[in-house]
């Protein structure tokens, strides 16, 4: 046992490669998902579809699954009954948190998590793909294609002023940021973002909304978020989640006048919230 | 001759490494050409004292490597540490030969006087220096790697592994007290002759066993440095301060733990190893659990996450315990507590923390 932990292979530090094959449009399936903790149904026969390169919001009231739909593609919650897959042929439900992340599903928390000791270049370098091999992490070197690929998304997510300085003294807005550029230095092909804006300033919010818009098209990108006019601001399809299943589906102003929508979200308590 | 960069950044490491090289050469020195009239001359005493300092830094060094980079408190590191001496102590029981009370050429004491016949399984090859040596590493680190390998996996973390690494430690101290272990009972393993034909007791063997625990803890240290300067050390840190999102990362947190977690122990076991020769004996009072949180408080003491701190607590620690147990022996133990208490609230980088700051006050 002890020789086979020092095989690369063996010790988890290899990615692998298996393409995601997203021939027929669909680049993620949810179908029929249910999940219970205690008798409560968090997920309750739940179908969902993202398209390739897709942007996609998904609101609903607290309580209505949408952590927990993430736990589940991400392989933190095991469903009970359903089928998650990713393309037509990866089945989600077989792997586990890391090699979820190392087949392309980048997944950001709610509440802004990087590591504050390292700094922004740091941070980035731990989040690339490939260097994830014991061999890749026995280095204190970085080779000039890394050096270019950190550059690029220091670029696309506006940090570049920022590489030198510890993750734990930039702004909030900033720390957001920054985890979304972990999460695209692991080239995901679906990105998962729980409530992106919440706390940010206006001008943030209108930043992480261009941020956004720009990766829909290379990534699908599933946004969480509570605020109504950022989920305007960015979505075309909106997904509507209440008690574990899909409420409704569609585009945002045709949602807002849907009597069954108002009824739930919109126009109850928890639009506020 | 040219150092990489990850060294010639630590400044206080490589304050750390002249150290270690100054009393390397001048300790011995001291010792042996100075006369020993003179007041500069230092006995074989003192230097064993100092032999022992170096040992308990070393396992200090270890403990930092998990806890204050990975974020691991154990409370159960003295386990490695005796597991490796109680190797090292099996190789001189068997040099003992003939020179035992009974004269029993293959049998320890010990074991005549429990009437066994035969050497049990486990003792054969400790007659061989490079086998003990080996075992010294081997054994520590297949039981962290076991332990690792079930604890992390199944995602023990925090306050319980904490008491479960003081669970292994306290039931190991049980085992081997029991005389069927075969490893002493109680009495543990003493009355050492030699190592590869020289005298324990010969001064000049006290002096090798000194510079080799020099070594030890400069190449411990310099291993640790190396580690937590590469990407990996960046992964050791990512662990400690969230380790779902090193996970949502893509990383095998469970993986990098149990290795690291092995590595430690292994040099724990190298402590332990050149610790016991240099005390004369080895028995189960050192799995106590009160060992290991002690090696703790030595890491707290001088500064978490630094390694420099850990060899800096734990001789401070221990020469103010010599001090102190000598002087006002009751009052240790509370000295200990209120220390690691005093450290906890006020200086929470402990003593290297104190001189960064000073540092970035004055520039």
């Amino acid at each position: 046992m002890s020789e086979l932990i020092f095989e690369p292979e063996a010790a988890g530090m290899h990615t692998p490669v298996a393409p995601v094959d997203a021939t027929h449009g669909i680049l993620l399936y949810l179908e029929g998902v249910t999940v219970s903790f205690d008798g409560f149904k968090a997920i309750d026969n739940l179908s969902l579809y993202i398209g390739d390169g897709e942007l996609r919001c998904i609101i609903g009231p607290n309580g209505a699954g949408k952590t927990t739909m993430m736990d589940i593609i991400t392989g933190k919650t095991k469903p009970d009954a359903g089928r998650v897959f990713f393309g037509q042929t990866i089945d989600l439900l077989k792997l586990d948190e890391p090699a979820i992340a190392r087949i392309g599903i980048g997944r950001k928390f709610q509440k802004p998590t990087v590591i504050e000791p390292l700094t922004v270049l740091e941070n980035l370098e731990l989040a690339m793909s490939g260097a994830k091999r014991l061999r890749g992490l026995m280095t204190t070197r970085m080779s000039g294609e890394e050096r270019d690929r950190i550059s690029a998304v220091l670029d696309q997510v506006g940090l570049n002023e920022q590489a030198q300085r510890l993750a734990g003294v930039l702004a909030h807005g900033q720390k957001q940021w920054l985890e979304i550029g972990m999460l695209l230095m692991q080239e995901p092909r679906l990105l998962l973002v729980d409530e992106p804006v919440a706390g940010m300033t206006p001008a943030e919010m209108e930043r992480t909304a261009e941020l956004l818009k720009s990766l829909a098209g290379n990534h699908s990108v599933v946004v969480v978020e509570h605020d109504m006019g950022f989920v305007r601001s960015i979505a075309d399809q909106v997904t509507v989640l209440h008690q574990g299943r899909v409420l409704a589906e569609g585009r945002l102003d045709e949602l807002q006048v849907d009597p069954l929508v108002i009824e739930v979200y919109l126009g109850g308590e928890d639009a506020h919230h | 001759m040219r150092f990489p960069r990850w060294l010639l950044s630590d400044r206080t490491g490589l304050v750390l490494l002249a150290v270690l090289m100054i009393i390397g050469i001048g300790v011995p020195a001291l010792n042996l050409l100075v006369p020993p009239d003179h007041p500069l001359h230092l006995t074989a005493y003192t230097v064993t004292l100092l032999g022992k300092y170096l040992c308990y830094a070393l396992l200090a060094v270890s403990i930092d490597l998990v806890w204050g980079y990975m974020g691991i408190l154990s409370l159960g590191h003295a386990a490695f540490f005796t597991l490796g001496g109680y190797c090292f102590g099996m190789y001189m029981m068997r040099q003992i030969g003939t020179r035992g009370v009974y004269g029993d050429p293959v049998l320890p004491d010990f074991m005549v006087f429990l009437n066994w016949k035969d050497l049990p399984w486990y003792w054969h090859s400790f007659d061989m220096f490079w086998f003990a040596a080996l075992m010294v590493m081997v054994v520590p680190g297949l039981l962290a790697f076991i332990f690792g390998w079930f604890a992390f996996r199944s995602r023990v973390s925090g306050v319980y592994l904490s008491i479960i690494t003081q669970a292994l430690t306290y039931a190991l101290m049980l085992a081997f007290f029991r005389n069927e272990m075969g490893f002493g009972g109680n009495n543990g393993l003493t009355d050492f002759k030699d190592i590869l034909g020289y005298s324990i007791h010969a001064d000049e063997t006290r002096i090798v066993l000194f510079v080799l625990s020099a070594l030890a803890l400069a190449g411990g240290y310099l291993a640790c440095r190396w580690l937590v300067s590469t990407r990996m050390g960046r992964v050791l840190v990512a662990i400690r301060d969230s380790e779902d999102r090193t996970r949502f990362l893509g990383y095998r947190v469970e993986q990098v733990k149990t290795l690291v977690f092995t590595f430690s122990a292994m040099l724990a076991g190298v402590a332990g190893a050149l610790y016991v020769p240099q005390v004369g004996i080895i028995n189960p009072g050192e799995f106590a659990p009160l060992n290991s949180i002690e090696a703790v408080i030595w890491v707290a003491v001088g500064g978490r996450g630094t390694l420099v701190g850990a060899v800096v607590g734990a001789v401070l620690v221990n020469y103010s315990k010599s001090w102190l147990t000598a002087a006002l022996p009751e009052v240790w133990l509370f000295a200990l507590g209120g220390l690691f208490v005093a450290v906890t609230l006020l200086l929470p980088y402990g003593l290297i923390g104190l001189l960064r700051r000073r540092r970035e006050t004055a520039s």
